[in-house]
């Protein structure tokens, strides 16, 4: 089925799962409010937003097989790359909702909202995928960030809650403003704000060295840098995830980042690709320091949830490669990455929020001592998500996969990553360092006398833990299943317009 | 008139970008945010002037966005007011970075 983008209807259809999500979650708020706040009624509301998402995904998966776009500047894409994006989002909130039920009254939040703002935040992050055009960027971004700030502070009975979701609006809304205004001087600069035109008209006028668009492409990087936390732009990272309710945490390190990494490659790849010559040098350095530094400050960490959230902006560098790669390989990479780090993020936050129910207690690296005595097979599964993210050949399943295809995308890429390709290998084996520590004190030390027994394991968080970890490994061990998904998938891949028609 | 409106909406911004950095009040902080999507705004409204209506669209589109923004983030406000009887930025320091 073909839409016509440039004619109401036609977007509308174009726009399928993202609107199913957003009348469902729409619903969903006014049953939320319906009744007075419970438990009970939490959980409810919890299982209804895992419906809806099914839901979405049944309507996506129709879509990713039957739709596609007749407009060639459409202001929605179309295209392969939108619906595997949307994959890794989804997946990603059903498992922070899973979470969230069971996780909810440990933390003893009582806010049947926590789930729908999931949704809205997905949502959000759909018509980032989708957008080709600055103006639905904006709409896009917002609509995610607005959501996740109130998700941050959810847990109104802690400062600490409180602390990250005011840092996390003040710089949210301060890095707004610079990606806004670098969105008006490109405006300013080519005339349009879709990202088609303003490749074409980049192209036609010769700007690329033209200082208004240039500073404007370096506030939007500014703007998406700090969504991703690259370093120097990292302050709020450690500080929100360490606030904000565990499952929150798994879905800001995740899904959140990927949000903006879609978007940006996407702005990289069909608007400014003529740019690489002034701009590929910053981006080259911001993913070199971002793997440096994050690595150096993850290694001093003594909280696992603060260790993760050094661990997720290293893992934002390791991305920036495949964004400089600025290919479609590249582009194939970061999906392939995305699935991997998704579910090797959310094994790993499953673990947290069962060893630390409230909050900091049981979060330090030095509660999971001797965990292999007590508890083995939670050992065994934060093991795997751990070499996950190293990228530990066998054991770590997809993970070592996805560095590869990263480093592959590096060194075939036009551009002579070579060097950048050597940093990532450097710094993933410093971070060793602190991934290999936790399984080193898992399985090696004593369990403690004083140490608390960890809590029980609901079936949803169970069903989250055992899902990823044996995607992780099953991943591993046919890799090129998702390697060949990815690639079909990767931008430019399929063309976004089957027929031309004049814009 | 052009060159004029982009360099008053520059100055706003820097104004705007500087207040964000030095401000210790957390309601302080956040109006010098509110003043940088405003000085953008005045890009948006002096640019369309050169391409039709798209920048006047964008501005009604930021101001709404802005306005859902500034009921959350002063909720946001409200809520670290309950715990530490301040909106100092100096005060809030349970988390370091």
């Amino acid at each position: 089925m073909s839409f016509d983008v440039s004619t109401p209807t036609g977007l509308l259809q174009a726009l399928g799962p993202d609107l199913v999500l957003i009348v469902g979650a729409m619903v969903l708020m006014l049953v939320a409010a319906f009744r007075p706040e419970s438990a009970g009624h939490q959980r409810r509301v919890g299982l209804m937003a895992l419906g809806v998402l099914v839901a979405t995904i049944a309507t996506m998966s129709w879509y990713a097989t039957n739709a596609s776009s007749t407009t060639v500047h459409g202001i929605i894409a179309v295209d392969g790359f939108r619906w595997a994006v949307n994959l890794v989002f989804l997946v990603g909130a059903a498992a922070t909702i899973a979470l969230g039920i069971e996780a909810n009254p440990r933390d003893r939040i009582v806010a049947a909202e926590s789930h729908v703002l999931v949704l809205f935040a997905t949502a959000g992050m759909m018509v980032l995928a989708a957008a080709r055009d600055l103006m639905i960027v904006f709409l896009g971004v917002e609509m995610m960030s607005i959501a996740v700030y109130v998700l941050a502070g959810i847990n109104r009975s802690s400062a600490r809650s409180a602390e990250g979701a005011l840092k996390y609006f003040l710089l949210g809304a301060f890095s707004t403003g610079f990606l806004l205004y670098g969105i008006a001087l490109i405006y300013g600069a080519t005339g349009s704000t879709h990202l088609g035109v303003i490749g074409e008209r980049i192209g036609t006028f010769g700007l690329a060295g033209h200082g208004m668009l240039l500073v404007g492409v370096g506030l939007l990087l500014v703007g998406f840098a700090f969504k991703i936390a690259a370093v120097p732009f990292h302050m709020w990272a450690p500080d929100v995830y360490e606030g904000a309710p565990t499952p929150i945490t798994a879905y800001m390190a995740a899904a959140v980042k990927a949000a903006a990494f879609a978007m940006f490659l996407r702005a990289w790849l069909e608007a400014f690709s003529l740019l690489d010559g002034s701009w590929l040098t910053p981006i080259w350095w911001l993913a070199a320091v971002t793997m440096v530094a994050g690595n150096a400050i993850a290694l001093a960490q003594r909280n696992v949830k603060r260790m993760l959230a050094y661990s997720s902006i290293v893992h934002g560098g390791y991305l920036l490669v495949a964004v400089a790669a600025g290919t479609g390989l590249g582009s194939a990479a970061f999906l392939f990455y995305g699935i991997a780090y998704t579910l090797a993020t959310f094994g790993a936050f499953a673990i947290v929020s069962v060893m630390a129910p409230t909050g900091s207690r049981g979060a330090l690296i030095r509660d999971y001592e001797g965990l292999w005595t007590t508890r083995p097979w939670l050992a065994v599964g934060f093991a795997i998500c751990m070499l996950a993210l190293l990228g530990f050949p066998i054991f770590g399943g997809v993970g070592f996969f996805a560095k590869w295809y990263v480093l592959q995308a590096a060194i075939t890429s036009p551009r002579e990553l070579t060097p950048l390709a050597i940093v990532l290998v450097l710094t993933s084996v410093v971070s060793a360092g602190y991934y290999l520590h936790v399984v080193r004190v898992m399985f090696m030390k004593p369990r403690p006398e004083d140490a608390d027994e960890p809590g029980p394991v609901y079936p949803l968080t169970q069903a989250v833990l055992v899902g990823s970890v044996a995607l992780i490994l099953l991943l591993g061990l046919f890799p090129n299943t998702l390697a060949t998904w990815a690639k079909d998938n990767a931008l430019g891949a399929r063309p976004t317009a089957v027929t031309t028609n004049a814009p | 008139m052009l060159v004029e409106s982009l360099t008053l909406s520059a100055a706003l911004f820097t104004i705007g970008v500087i207040g964000v950095l030095t401000r210790r009040n957390a309601i302080i902080v956040f109006m010098c945010v509110e003043l940088m999507l405003n000085a953008v705004n005045l890009s948006f409204v002096a640019l369309s002037k050169l391409y039709g209506a798209t920048g006047q669209v964008f501005v009604i589109f930021v101001m709404t966005v802005a306005a859902a923004e500034a009921a959350v983030g002063l909720a946001i406000i409200i809520a670290i007011f309950r715990h530490k009887k301040s909106v100092n930025l100096q005060d809030i320091n349970l988390l370091r970075g």
